[in-house]
C-alpha cells in the first residue's frame, strides 16, 4: 500500500479517467427544453395514431384457422400467409422438388457468410463462387444426376429474386470495372464506347429495358435461335447493374491520386496489375456507401421483372393473394414480401457499415 | 568495352515540351556508378521534370537517355529492365495506404519480379531493420508520422534491388524534427556506394554527401561542381543569387 501511496503523485496524472458525462434524467430528456418537449407530444400522437394499425395487425389479427373465408374479421389474415408461406417463397416450382430451391438458397447463404470478411477475398473465393453458382443453377434445372428436369419458367418466388440480384450484381460488377476503366482510358475507341454504353443505358428506364429484352431481342434473333427468358431479363439487369456500378466505380478511381499509380510503376509493377493490386482496391474502398446504396437499388430492382412474366417473390405473392378461397389478404402477402426485402437490404446495409469501420481502423487521421 | 556501360546515368540533348512550354533545355548529364548527384534550384526549374524522365514518369521527346548502358526508347522491355535497376523516392511518400508497411514492401516485389511470398516477407523485413522501423512493419502508412513513412518509402523501393536510387525533395514534405532521421537513411545509403540522384533543398546534405551538385534554372543546367566549389565559389550569376537567397 504504502509503495501506491509514493507513487500516486506521478501516476495521477497519466492514469486519470475522462471526465464523466453528467447522466441526465429521463424528465429532463424528455422535457428539458421546448424543442424536446414539442417533439415529445407530437412523438406522443404519432405513436397513438398506429394504434388502429397495431390493432388490425396484432390484436384483431387471425393466426390461424380452418376456414378460410372466415378468416378476416376485422383484423389481419396471418393464417394466410402460413398457408400460403410454401407458394410464397417458391412459387410454381414442383412441390416435392421445392427441397432443391431450399437447398440452393441455403449454399447462397453460407456462402455469402463465408465471403463476409475482406481476409477471405481473393481467387480462391471467386473460383468458389463460381463453382457454387453452377452448381446452383445446376440443382435447379435438374436433367442431370436424376435430378428431374425444371424448366425457368416453372421457377418462382425468392430463389429467383436471390439468383436474380446475385448474378446480376456480380456479373455486372466485371463489367462495370471495365467500363469504368474504358471510360477514364486515354485511348479513344474504349473511352467512346465505355461512355456511349453507360449513357445509352442509364438514359432508358429499366422497364424499357426489360421489354426489350424480353420481347424484342427474341424477334432480332435468327430464326430456331432461342434464349431462355430468365437468362434475358437477367442479361437486361445486369447491363442496367453494370452501368450504374460504373460511374460509382469511376468516382471512386478519381479519389486515387495519381502517385499512387506512379509509385507502383516505379517500383516496374506491371500495368494491369496496378490496377488489379493498388488502385482498384483503394478506389472501392472510397465509394463503399454508394456502392451499398447501388447494391440495395439492385436487389429492389429485382421485382420489376413481373411486369415482363418472371414469376419472382413479388409476383408470386400477388398471385397467391389471387386464391378466391381467401378475402383477398393482398396487404398481408405485400407486408410479408416487403419484410423479406427489409430483412434482405437491411442486412447488406449493416454490412457495409462494419466493412466501412473495417476501413477506417487503419488509419487514425 | 562499351563507353556507355562506365556511366550509370547518361543524358545527352535532353529536350522535353508540355504543349509548347520548354520545362528541359538540351540537358547533359552524365552520373558515375556510386556517385552522389543533388540537384538544385528555384521551384519549377524542372528538376522533378528531369529526374522522372530517368525512369519514363514522364517522356522526353528528344535526345538520348541510357541507364546502365540500356536506352530509355520505345522498347518495353528496356523499359522493364530500367525501372528494375531504378528506385524512386516521393515527396509525398506515395505508400499504399490499403496495405501494411510490411505488405508495402513485400507486394511489389511479388507483383514485378514474381518473387515468393517469404522471400518477399524476409526481404522487406530485412529493409525495414535497415531504415530502424522493423517493429512498425504490421501497421498501416495512415498510422505513421511522416518521417517513419517516408523510411518506409525507401525500405520499399530498396526491396526491389535497384542499383540507382531517385529522391524527389525526399525530407519537404516533412516537419523539422523528422528531416533528420530522414536525412539519416540516405546518408548511410550514400556510404553503402548506391547512386543517387537528390533533388533537395538541405544545402547540409550536399555538402556532406554530393560528389556534385547541379543548379538548375529554367529548365537549363546552370552550373555543375564539387560542393566546396560550388558553395564556396560559383561561377555564375544565377547560381550565386539563389544561393544568396537560400541562404538569407
Ligand atoms: N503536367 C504538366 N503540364 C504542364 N506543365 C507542367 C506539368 N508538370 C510540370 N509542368 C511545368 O513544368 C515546369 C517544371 O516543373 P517541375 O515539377 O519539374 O519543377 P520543379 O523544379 O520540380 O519545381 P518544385 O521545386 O516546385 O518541385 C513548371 O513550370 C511546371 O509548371
Ligand atoms: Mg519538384
Amino acid at each position: 500500500m504504502t509503495v501506491v501511496q509514493a507513487n500516486s503523485f506521478t501516476t495521477i496524472s497519466t492514469t486519470a479517467a475522462p471526465p464523466k458525462r453528467r447522466r441526465r434524467s429521463f424528465v429532463t430528456l424528455l422535457f428539458g427544453d421546448l424543442t424536446a418537449s414539442c417533439l415529445t407530444v407530437l412523438t406522443g400522437f404519432l405513436l397513438l395514431s398506429f394504434v388502429p394499425a397495431l390493432n388490425w395487425a396484432i390484436i384483431d389479427a387471425t393466426w390461424v384457422t380452418t376456414d378460410p373465408s372466415t378468416c378476416r374479421q376485422g383484423g389481419a389474415c396471418w393464417a394466410f400467409i402460413l398457408a400460403k408461406f410454401r407458394f410464397i417463397i417458391f412459387g410454381t416450382y414442383p412441390p416435392d422438388e421445392q427441397w432443391r430451391p431450399l437447398l440452393v438458397m441455403a449454399l447462397m447463404l453460407l456462402m455469402v457468410l463465408a465471403s463476409l470478411s475482406p481476409r477471405l477475398w481473393g481467387m480462391k473465393l471467386l473460383c468458389a463462387w463460381g463453382a457454387v453458382i453452377t452448381a446452383m443453377l445446376l440443382l435447379m434445372w435438374g436433367g442431370v444426376m436424376g435430378l428431374s428436369p425444371v424448366p425457368s419458367s416453372a421457377w418462382g418466388g425468392l430463389p429467383v429474386t436471390l439468383l436474380l440480384a446475385l448474378l446480376s450484381l456480380g456479373l455486372g460488377f466485371p463489367f462495370a470495372v471495365m467500363l469504368a476503366l474504358g471510360r477514364r482510358s486515354i485511348l479513344p475507341v474504349p473511352r467512346l464506347l465505355a461512355i456511349l454504353t453507360i449513357e445509352l443505358v442509364r438514359g432508358l428506364p429499366l422497364v424499357g429495358l426489360l421489354f426489350v429484352a424480353s420481347i424484342l431481342l427474341p424477334l432480332l434473333l435468327p430464326a430456331g435461335w432461342s434464349i431462355d427468358k430468365l437468362a434475358r431479363t437477367l442479361a437486361a439487369l445486369t447491363v442496367f447493374a453494370a452501368a450504374y456500378l460504373a460511374e460509382v466505380i469511376r468516382g471512386g478511381l478519381q479519389g486515387v491520386s495519381p502517385g499512387q499509380a506512379e509509385a507502383a510503376k516505379a517500383l516496374g509493377i506491371p500495368s494491369w496489375k496496378i490496377i488489379w493490386h493498388i488502385v482498384l482496391p483503394q478506389a472501392l474502398q472510397k465509394v463503399i456507401p454508394p456502392l451499398t446504396n447501388t447494391t440495395i437499388v439492385m436487389v429492389k430492382n429485382t421485382s420489376l421483372v413481373l411486369i415482363v412474366g418472371v414469376f419472382d417473390m413479388l409476383s408470386a405473392g400477388r398471385v397467391a393473394a389471387t386464391d378466391p378461397q381467401w378475402p383477398a389478404p393482398y396487404v398481408e402477402s405485400y407486408i410479408f414480401v416487403a419484410g423479406i426485402y427489409f430483412l434482405i437490404c437491411f442486412g447488406i446495409s449493416n454490412y457495409s457499415r462494419w466493412l466501412e469501420s473495417c476501413v477506417q481502423a487503419r488509419s487514425y487521421r | 568495352m562499351n563507353v556507355d556501360a562506365e556511366a550509370a546515368i547518361r543524358i545527352s540533348a535532353l529536350n522535353k515540351w508540355y504543349d509548347t512550354f520548354q520545362v528541359l533545355k538540351n540537358i547533359d548529364l552524365d552520373v558515375a556508378v556510386s556517385e552522389r548527384i543533388v540537384v538544385c534550384g528555384p521551384s519549377g526549374s524542372g528538376k522533378s521534370t528531369l529526374i522522372r524522365c530517368i525512369n519514363r514518369l514522364e517522356e522526353h521527346q528528344e535526345g538520348r537517355i541510357l541507364v546502365n548502358g540500356t536506352p530509355l526508347d520505345d522498347s518495353v522491355k528496356n523499359l522493364d529492365a530500367i525501372r528494375r535497376d531504378v528506385g524512386m523516392v516521393f515527396q509525398h511518400f506515395n505508400l499504399f495506404p490499403h496495405l501494411t508497411v510490411k505488405e508495402n514492401c513485400a507486394l511489389p516485389q511479388i507483383l514485378s519480379r514474381g518473387a515468393q511470398r517469404r522471400e518477399a516477407e524476409e526481404r522487406a523485413m530485412s529493409f525495414l531493420t535497415k531504415v530502424r522501423i522493423p517493429e512498425q512493419a504490421e501497421k498501416y502508412p495512415g498510422q505513421l508520422s511522416g518521417g517513419q513513412q517516408q523510411r518506409v518509402a525507401i525500405a520499399r523501393a530498396l526491396c526491389m534491388m535497384p542499383k540507382i536510387m531517385l529522391f524527389d525533395e525526399p525530407t519537404s514534405a516533412l516537419d523539422p524534427e523528422m528531416v533528420k532521421e530522414v536525412l539519416d537513411t540516405m546518408v548511410a545509403l550514400a556510404e553503402d556506394g548506391m547512386t543517387m540522384i537528390v533533388v533537395t533543398h538541405e544545402m547540409g546534405f550536399a555538402r556532406k554527401v554530393a560528389d556534385r551538385v547541379v543548379f538548375m534554372e529554367s529548365g537549363e543546367i546552370v552550373e555543375i561542381g564539387k560542393p566546396d566549389v560550388f558553395f564556396d565559389a560559383p561561377t555564375q550569376v544565377r547560381t550565386q543569387n539563389f544561393l544568396r537567397n537560400i541562404m538569407h
